[in-house]
């Protein structure tokens, strides 16, 4: 059989396609246990990065240990018991998709595009002393070309960040992907969500926030050349923090003492 | 004309260079450029797999039929790209989440088919690598010096570390926006192929 045979084109091709499907599928499922563990770890980690408690060093774990997982309804932003939903084994983004645990959102309340929400969420607490020290609240939202993950913490006051991170995106590398930069996300800190009256009115501005600006402390420093990008984190904030994401939550706990559980 | 291994490696960095003479991959080197720790992690995996790519379809060279042959190349660089991304995952989770977003690019980057059609196919395996080393090199020493001048220029920095002092924070530099633009990437390549042609003027075409 000569080189240029039909025949042996045919053959080459089947063959080279079969080893190479074997390599990538034998890759593929003998590598998710382990890509599955890093994936957790990394959400751990930025969670505790959120909270301000780790920076680069130290056992994740162990770190994680003294955070408190809880779950809450996000209607009414009451906690749910440890029976009734498992915090250890709960998958936001699929309770989203399943009927009995998530809900269609009307376009119009939606700026976020998420699409579906999910009744309950997760919620991270940091105590120090007897009290809360600090809630770390789960975030996401359409930025140019994909959904943003993120979380954000917040300090006892429920009103201003201590700190945010972004760990799961697809936006353009350098330019929208830069939310990923911790530079950026250290000008976040102690920004305030809420004006006196309690309305939302945190936001990214274009180019970095003057320091003659009396509305600093509500501004955000912007990326250039990630205007779409900054537009969806806009939106998500717009959104997490209003009626359907953890407004609820917020409000009933801002008035009282503290967070009980 | 026999050159050395070690002359097949330099003349692919510099007199060769798959960016500056070949003008290739020059999709990637805009996208990328803006910092240079992004550029120089895209490099890097273009080295690798060009170099992997090569010596693989080298090997392979004399049981690929012509008719299919870039099917074949490809198949192989795809894969080679998908294994990579799979076990950084694995492995170097950190460095993975970096890099998987340039994995797409780097399976679409003319280089690596370049490469591989124009020398793999015709050379011996060690050869192959070396070639394909050499150019993901030179593509480096192009988007090193590009991503260099992009982001001096566009955010006084260098890796991320201040070098000239903005004016929004009080410095006296005032950046320039347009360099942050991946189009600025145009104009510092071709400024960089002109002054490699003039120092070799037998690059020039007629």
């Amino acid at each position: 059989m000569t080189n240029d045979s039909a025949a042996k084109s045919f053959y080459t091709v089947l063959l080279l396609a079969l080893v190479c499907s074997a390599l990538v599928s034998g890759a593929a499922v003998g590598l998710r246990p382990r890509q599955d563990a890093n994936e957790q770890l990394d959400q751990k980690k930025n969670i505790l990065r959120a909270a301000g408690l780790y920076n680069g060093q130290g056992d994740i774990n162990l770190l994680f240990s003294a955070i408190e997982t809880k779950i809450i309804r996000l209607s009414d932003g009451t906690f749910v018991s440890k029976e009734e939903v498992d915090p250890n084994n709960f998958n936001q983004l699929k309770a989203a998709f399943n009927p009995q645990t998530g809900k269609q959102l009307p376009k119009q309340e939606d700026p976020a595009r998420l699409n579906r929400l999910e009744k309950y969420s997760l919620i991270y607490l940091v105590h120090q002393n007897n009290t809360i020290n600090t809630v770390i609240l789960p975030i996401r939202g359409k930025g140019l070309w994909s959904t943003m993950y993120g979380y954000v913490a917040l300090a006892g006051d429920l009103s201003t960040i201590t700190g945010v991170t972004f760990y799961k995106h697809g936006e353009t590398p350098g330019l929208g992907g830069e939310i990923e930069n911790q530079d950026w996300q250290a000008g976040w800190q102690g920004k305030k969500i809420h004006d006196n009256q309690g309305k939302i009115v945190l936001r990214v501005v274009k180019g970095k926030v003057k320091a003659t600006d009396q509305d600093r402390a509500h501004r955000l420093d912007g990326i250039s050349g990630a205007t779409l990008t900054m537009n969806g984190i806009n939106n998500l904030l717009m959104f997490w923090f209003g009626e359907h994401g953890f407004k609820p939550f917020l409000e009933r706990y801002k008035t009282k003492e503290g967070i009980g559980g | 004309m026999a050159e050395t291994n070690l002359e097949l490696l330099g003349r692919a960095i510099l007199q060769r260079n798959p960016i500056a003479l070949l003008v290739l991959g020059i999709c990637s080197a805009l996208a990328v450029t803006g910092s240079m720790s992004t550029a120089f992690v895209m490099s890097i995996c273009l080295t690798l797999v060009t170099a992997c790519s090569s010596m693989t379809i080298s090997l392979l060279r004399n049981h690929i039929p012509n008719t299919v042959r870039i099917g074949i190349q490809i198949t192989i660089i795809a894969t080679l790209v998908i294994l990579v991304d799979m076990i950084l995952k694995a492995f170097f989770y950190d460095l993975a989440k970096q890099l998987s977003i340039y994995v797409g690019l780097i399976i679409t980057n003319c280089i690596v088919m370049g490469r591989a059609e124009g020398f793999a196919m015709s050379n011996s395996p060690f050869k192959a690598f070396i070639d394909g080393l050499g150019n993901g090199l030179g593509y480096t020493l192009i988007l090193m010096s590009t991503a260099f001048l992009r982001e001096l220029l566009g955010n006084g920095t260098v890796f991320g570390q201040n070098i000239l002092p903005l004016s929004s924070e009080g410095g006296w530099y005032e950046p320039n926006g347009m360099m942050l633009l991946p189009a600025s990437a145009f104009f510092i390549i071709a400024l960089i192929i002109w002054l490699i042609r003039t120092i070799h003027p037998d690059q020039q075409e007629n």
